[in-house]
């Protein structure tokens, strides 16, 4: 294989080769320096002239003495049943002092977009026990659904106690959960690993992992690499995959770096014009195809810089994902757990894993009632703070009140406490919203109410009612 | 993108790059040099590789077979595409956009001896419920029929040969950057009934339009361009993905089938063309599916139909044009967006109206395009740039999506500049009382805002009596009216007569609180009224009038023992 050395510009990630052979766009690179070390990039701009090469390890140690080789091939990745159970580097390389991995195949990292007719409808409900995400964001499988956090907000714990949790009730099939960290600290790792060993989830786990210390430019792959053993899994050995990214603010401030050393226009806050359709090309690979057994469900995590919504990173990630979790600094420091504010979440594919035959048909219901019960509630915290409670109507004092009674018990729950969606969630609900005047629930039409009101329930319970939804409430009716 | 030199080559041709004959298009002539825009991937592209002209600009194929197609942004059928090449979108495939083995049945409407210029129907092919109408291209200059065929044939085959030996088929193509000619425009004065009680009631939009929804992400965009392309009287909907999820076309492509037309009672997919150019597709694609979208639009509104479109979102292809802007290196406007973007959008939307067609019958297309706001900042280039040429303005709210008010439209900053044009419709169609109460409506819940901005400094109880029953008639209007479940299988659609009676019983309500209250009944009293509880469920009943004519009797009864009392 050709050696160039002919690099005639270096700076920050990037290396410029002159007079090559015709090289392909994306093509593979290897640079030796004059050590021997060997470095790995990639060709992000080709012509007769010039070749510009993404490096992506540190530039440091190479030289205008250094060698350059087009290996002729786009970045693949070998991938394989045996990569359960393993930790891997963010650009792919053992780091658990096991043997390399023996391929099957190898992938191209890039993903093809799945064609929207081949994509199955997301149905499946996904029971996290978590009541703010399964009660009123539910998610299903093949959903992307993100947290989007703050600096020093318990994201981790969140997204561990869903990766423990998470199940579909009564199915017994396989899965795997695919870990892709990016500049996460060395601390982060440890708490991550330490819990995927003490549940026994790594062996069924494949972990990708960049730290704060590997090179930026690295982070580019390691989502890419993780999302292509994740369709591996999926859709060619039947597993049905949770892939969890974290953390997303990192990749996109690597996209960055790149885009300032390729001296491109900036778009809005510095961050390149193209982000929506770089990220999608990350988040987009989640789905269900027809015919295929396996599915990916996506689970990434972003701090939000200054606990902004509107900032570029999960503005962008908020129009491509379906929905999201929004973790909030006030109820953390109200000392909720899970801090999960339902207000600004939303889980886009809700309304088709619930209802008659999924979860209950009274699920859609509950959950619209909590939200508009709750949002009121808070509307009127402000009022209070003005007026005070004693210019309250009597029907405002009751939503203020249950607007407390739902982050008390409705989100607040223990980091082990799995609850199951009907018996604990929608029940809750109901209970909570017992608390209002019959006639304000308005979202809730009379069948519902008469069916799964606490006030009926227990009615019929005296009369001795049979019916299978009440069968539950019997026994506490009778004790 | 790709330069190629020693190529003959005019603006917007298509060419085939490489050895895998990639789908580019030219967007930039540079002296020896030709700039491409390539419609998939380049990896492992090489400088050297050969670069074709096709000598075409991008076209879209017209003809039987157009409906119940999905297509992707340059009219790839994505069904055939599984076909090809499997479950994800590899490169280097074609495939034309309609069927070309397939054989219709034609019947013509013209004989040998009939004279017929562009535009003008010469047959019928029975499409799906959708009666496909062939006509002479606009581009062919017409004359003296000499032969018509009857019969079976595919798009390719001759249907009809004119006097000067030109022949016709079923099929025409059309670039898809250039609007397909109409004899006039004229005013829109018929409205697109929705069934969706914001948008019929308060902010209509007329057959022919032109209406922009934007809003951040989560206010219900998507699922507000769904309720339109399901529930509004168009007889043909094309609907754009652009830039959007996969899972969500999907879900649009599962279920449209099993829909029915609330007024055909066939499915809704037979009346759909989906063109879907995922987030996750070559940004090139994007650009050009709101084109190939349009053009499509036009070509059944030239048959006499009224065509609706949803752009959902022109942001993405607005970011699209970025990306490309940006790419070419062009000198950026107004945050990195080209400074054509103004432009664009305008020709864009300059291509709904209501029309004569060239064959003197009346069509239109209306389009909704969808905008997603960076951070939901209306201020934003692509959110005014639309604003100045679109005539309803659908204000999605995030505050009001939160507390899960759907469809979260708010109903303060939105507008509609058709309710001139389209009064004597509903005083003609629906009721000639319309008007006033939606009047009156807007009214109340204007005064409601004022009210709530005292409210939030001394509290309800401070209010002037009569002002409290005002604010809960506009609670009332909020919560039974504005409010409509997508997903409950009756209130997902309203008709105008129900939408009618619904305010009406508001009204009602409204008028006897305030006679009421003239005669002296305590305000606590009348906001007591336990008949106008059962308002909501009206929503949810098919058979809603014995229900409404219960609560009538029931308020009749409480009011006057109030007023006995």
């Amino acid at each position: 294989m050709k050696e160039y050395r002919t690099i005639s510009q270096i700076a920050g990630p990037l290396v410029f080769v002159e007079k090559t052979e015709p090289v392909g766009y994306n093509e593979l690179v290897n640079i030796v320096q004059a050590d021997g070390t060997i470095k790995r990039g990639q060709v992000l701009d080709t012509s007769d002239e010039l070749v510009v090469v993404q490096c992506f390890e540190t530039t440091a140690g190479i030289g205008r003495d250094s060698g350059v080789r087009f290996l002729g091939e786009t970045i693949k990745m070998p991938v394989g049943r045996q990569m359960l159970g393993r930790i891997l580097s963010g650009s792919g390389k053992p780091k658990d002092g096991g043997p390399e991995i023996v391929p099957e195949k190898r992938l191209d990292i890039g993903g093809a977009a799945i064609n929207p007719y081949a994509r199955d409808t997301p149905r499946q409900f996904i029971q996290t026990g978590i009541s703010t995400i399964d009660g009123t964001n539910t998610l299903v499988r093949g959903q992307k659904l993100p947290i989007f956090s703050g600096s020093g907000l318990p994201h981790n714990e969140i997204a561990l106690q869903i990766a423990r949790q998470a199940k579909v009730p009564g199915s017994t099939e396989e899965f795997a959960v695919v870990f892709a960290a990016m500049g996460i600290t060395k601390e982060e790792e440890n708490q991550f690993m330490q819990d995927f060993e003490r549940t026994g989830a790594l062996e069924h786990a494949v972990v990708f992992l960049n730290l704060a210390d590997d090179p930026a430019v690295e982070r580019i792959v390691t989502p890419r690499l993780a999302l292509t053993t994740a369709e591996y899994l999926a859709f060619e050995l039947d597993y049905h995959v949770l892939v969890i990214l974290t953390d997303m603010t990192n990749y996109c401030e690597a996209l960055r770096q790149i885009g300032a050393a390729r001296e491109e226009v900036p778009g809005r806050r510095g961050y390149p014009g193209y982000m929506y359709t770089d990220l999608a090309s990350i988040y987009e690979r989640a789905g269900i195809i027809k015919g295929k057994k396996g599915s990916v469900t996506q689970f990434s995590i972003l701090t939000m810089p200054g606990d902004d919504i509107t900032h570029p990173i999960p503005d962008l990630s908020g129009y491509i994902t379906e929905g999201q979790i929004v973790v909030s600094r006030e109820l953390h420091r109200k000392g909720i757990y899970p801090p999960i504010n339902v207000l600004p979440s939303l889980s886009r594919l809700m309304n088709l894993g619930i209802g008659e035959g999924m979860t209950r048909e009274d699920h859609k219901k509950v959950s619209d009632q909590l939200y508009a019960g709750y949002a009121e509630g808070v509307d009127l915290r402000g009022l209070v703070a003005i007026v005070g409670k004693d210019a309250l109507s009597e029907r405002d004092r009751l939503f203020l009140e249950f607007a407390d009674l739902f982050e008390d018990r409705f989100v607040r729950q223990g980091h082990n406490e799995d609850r199951a969606i009907k018996e604990d969630t929608l029940d809750l609900g109901w209970d909570l919203l017992a608390t209002l005047p019959e006639e304000q629930l308005v979202r809730i039409d009379r069948e519902m109410i008469q069916k799964f009101h606490p006030r009926y329930r227990k009615k019929q319970a005296a009369e001795g009612g049979t019916s299978s939804a009440t069968a539950t409430d019997l026994g506490s009716g009778a004790s | 993108m790709v330069t190629a030199v020693d190529l003959d080559a005019h603006m917007y041709d298509v060419v085939k790059v490489g050895h895998e004959q990639l789908m580019g298009e030219v967007i930039k002539i540079q002296g020896e040099n030709i700039i491409i825009q390539v419609y998939e991937d380049t990896a492992g592209i090489r400088p050297g590789e050969p670069v074709e002209n096709t000598g075409l600009s991008l076209a879209v194929e017209l003809g039987p077979g157009l409906l119940t197609s999905i297509y992707d942004g340059i009219q790839r059928p994505l069904e055939v595409l599984v076909e090809k090449m499997g479950d994800f979108i590899e490169r280097g495939v074609t495939a034309p956009g309609l069927s070309h083995e397939k054989k219709w049945e034609f019947v013509p409407v013209k004989k040998a001896g009939d004279t017929v210029g562009p535009g003008t129907i010469i047959g019928e092919v029975q499409e799906t419920n959708i009666t496909h109408r062939i006509m002479v291209p606009p581009n062919v200059k017409g004359g003296v029929i000499r032969e018509m065929r009857t019969g079976s044939f595919t798009v390719e085959e001759t249907v009809c040969v004119l006097e000067d030996g030109t022949e016709l088929t079923m099929m025409q193509k059309w670039p898809v950057r250039v609007p397909r000619p109409v004899t006039e425009k004229k005013n829109p004065d018929i409205p697109l009934v929705t069934g969706q009680r914001i948008l019929d009631g308060l902010f209509p939009i007329a057959k022919g339009g032109t209406a922009a929804i934007p809003g951040p992400f989560g206010s219900g965009k998507t699922v507000t361009q769904q309720a339109l392309a399901k529930w509004s009287d168009a007889e043909i909907v094309v609907y754009i993905g652009c830039g959007e999820r996969g899972n969500e076309m999907t879900e649009v492509l599962t279920e449209f089938p099993e829909l029915e037309d609330p007024r055909t009672g066939k499915p809704l997919m037979e009346r759909t063309v989906l063109i879907a150019n995922t987030s996750n597709m070559p940004v090139a694609a994007r650009e050009a599916s709101v084109y190939t979208g349009i053009t499509i639009a036009e070509y059944f509104r030239d048959m006499g139909y009224d065509v609706s479109l949803m752009a959902d979102s022109t942001s993405r292809w607005a970011e699209a044009m970025r990306e490309i802007s940006s790419r070419l290196e062009e000198m950026p406007g107004e945050e990195g967006y080209p400074a054509y973007l103004a432009a664009r959008l305008s020709e864009f939307y300059e291509r709904a109206g209501r029309v004569e067609t060239l064959n003197k019958d009346m069509g239109s297309v209306t389009v909704i395009g969808a905008v997603s706001p960076p951070g939901g900042d209306f201020s934003e280039p692509v959110t005014q740039n639309t604003l100045r040429i679109v005539k309803v303005f659908w204000a999605l709210d995030a505050k009001l999506a939160q507390r899960r008010h759907f469809p979260a439209i708010n109903w303060l900053n939105s507008y509609s500049l058709y309710l001139d044009s389209l009064h004597d419709w509903y005083d003609e169609n629906v009721n000639p009382e319309w008007n006033r109460i939606r009047a009156w409506a807007m009214e109340v819940l204007q005064k409601e805002s004022e009210l709530q901005e005292i409210v939030q400094l001394v509290g309800s109880d401070a209010l002037p009596e009569e002002e409290q029953v005002t604010i809960e008639v506009a609670r009332l209007i909020r919560e039974v009216f504005l409010q409509q479940n997508a997903f409950d299988p009756v209130d997902t659609y309203c008709s105008m007569a129900k939408q009618y009676d619904m305010l009406k019983a508001i009204k009602t309500y409204a008028d006897r609180a305030s006679a009421a209250q003239r005669a002296g009944v305590l305000t606590s009293q009348i906001v007591a009224i336990k008949a106008k509880n059962d308002l909501p469920q009206v929503k949810f009943e098919k058979d809603y009038n014995v229900l409404l004519e219960k609560i009538y009797a029931q308020m009749e009864a409480e009011f006057n023992a109030l007023k006995e009392a």
